[in-house]
């Protein structure tokens, strides 16, 4: 790996002086003082909104959808189960994107969105796989199997915990934020298979219900709350996404005189 | 772009193409052993192994299932279309298994073709259904199979 990182660490080119005025809004986000502000602002009304779609599907999922025919109430544990899968996989991508611009661009503001993604993604992958083998138990008669789609999901866990991992191996953020991109850019490849592991494979884990191409194959009333908690999950996500981003622009900016001013200010008001 | 990140860009895009590339080989030689259960067609026609331990799935064949008087003793048979294979079990059974549903049963195939189960699991299919919706359901399924045997009635 390590003719990886020479190549990547190869001198940084030109500022953004150079570039096209059509990048100029790029580099702007690539500011983290700029984000920090914005996001200042936007975070209050992104957490209301949140807040009130996941409010809205749970209730709706938990108490107002019907029963199904044959799991009874357990299948309510899809509400959480299936957004927090779909996020899982989603957050997965953000993460790697973000390391593919800290790689290409040498943007510090996209290395820290994709060390941020890391603890969301590998929580979220954890709560899909603690209630699949908790609704695993009343309806396939097992809490865990081996099968193509459980696995896949597995290592998608312990992907998230790789790229972790790799944040503290090494002294300098630079390094350690380069190697964390390889191993998430790598890993992507797990995302089409855990997808397309039920249809590749014989597996106990079911097909996909929620299709893009045709009609999901759940009864309406049940799958409106479903789509209002995936919904609420990307809301959800986005807000965590923000948050962990401004700490760690807090953590690597200390030193920068607006983040002392920040902290002064708050200080003494 | 500047070239520099052109070349970075480009080098990103190796990458990952070439990890795919590495993990598809991978995935492509699993493929039969990704499998986490054999059909009774490729049990009955010899192309899972014999006398070791296996997983079997397919459809509780409707009006097979036996059980035994004074023990947890079961016996019933699975289909994919093709072919049946009977399966023997000893135990409880997960509360969604019944007749016309999906089960994998995982154990030995003995001498006689039969299953010699350790574990039954359900497995569930993609639908949910409301059970007012599945009982309109399954009075709509029976009417006509009902027309279709008076209408069978009517010919002889």
């Amino acid at each position: 790996m390590s003719w990886l990182s020479d190549k990547f660490s190869s001198t940084l080119s030109g500022g953004p002086s150079k570039e096209s005025p059509s990048w100029q809004w790029f580099y702007r986000l690539g500011s983290p003082r700029w984000f920090y502000q914005r996001s200042g602002q936007w975070l209050p009304w992104l957490s209301l909104v949140a807040l009130l779609v996941l409010a809205t599907g749970l209730v709706w999922g938990l108490a107002f959808a019907p029963e199904d025919a044959k799991q009874g109430n357990s299948f309510r544990i899809i509400y959480i189960h299936v957004p927090a899968a779909f996020l899982a996989q989603s957050g997965y991508f953000i993460m790697a994107i973000a390391g593919a611009i800290g790689l290409i661009w040498k943007m510090k503001m996209s290395y820290m969105v994709m060390k941020a993604a890391a603890p969301i993604g590998a929580v979220l992958t954890f709560i899909a796989l603690f209630t699949g083998a908790v609704w695993g138990k009343p309806t396939w008669g097992a809490y865990w199997v081996w099968d193509a789609r459980i696995t896949s999901m597995l290592i998608l866990l312990f992907l998230y915990a790789g790229v972790m991992a790799l944040q503290y191996a090494y002294h300098s953020v630079d390094a350690a934020s380069r190697a964390s991109a390889i191993l998430a850019l790598v890993g992507t490849v797990n995302i089409p298979i855990i997808n397309k592991s039920v249809d590749w494979w014989y597996t106990l884990h079911q097909p996909a219900t929620i299709k893009l191409t045709s009609a999901p194959s759940m009864h309406m009333d049940m799958f409106m709350p479903l789509l209002v908690m995936i919904v609420g999950f990307y809301l959800f996500y986005a807000v965590a996404l923000i948050l962990h981003t401004r700490n760690e622009i807090l953590r690597r900016e200390r030193k920068t005189s607006w983040v002392r001013e920040l902290v002064t200010a708050k200080a003494g008001g | 772009m500047h070239p520099l990140r052109k070349q970075r860009l480009q080098l990103v895009i190796l990458l990952v193409v070439s990890a795919a590339l590495v993990i598809g080989l991978v995935v492509y030689m699993l493929r039969e052993n990704g499998n986490f259960f054999y059909t009774p067609a490729q049990i009955v026609s010899g192309e899972a192994p014999k006398s070791t331990f296996l997983r079997a799935g397919g459809m509780v064949v409707d009006g097979s299932v036996m059980r035994s008087d004074d023990s947890l003793w079961v016996q019933f048979k699975i289909t994919d279309g093709a072919e049946m294979l009977t399966v023997e079990h000893t135990g409880i059974l997960p509360d969604l298994f019944a007749e016309g549903e999906a089960a994998i049963a995982s154990g030995k195939v003995d001498e006689n073709l039969v299953l010699q189960a350790t574990q039954i699991l359900a497995k569930h299919d993609e639908k949910y259904t409301p059970p007012e919706v599945a009982d309109a359901m399954n009075a709509a399924y029976k009417a006509k199979q009902e027309d279709k045997k008076e209408q069978g009635g009517s010919y002889k």
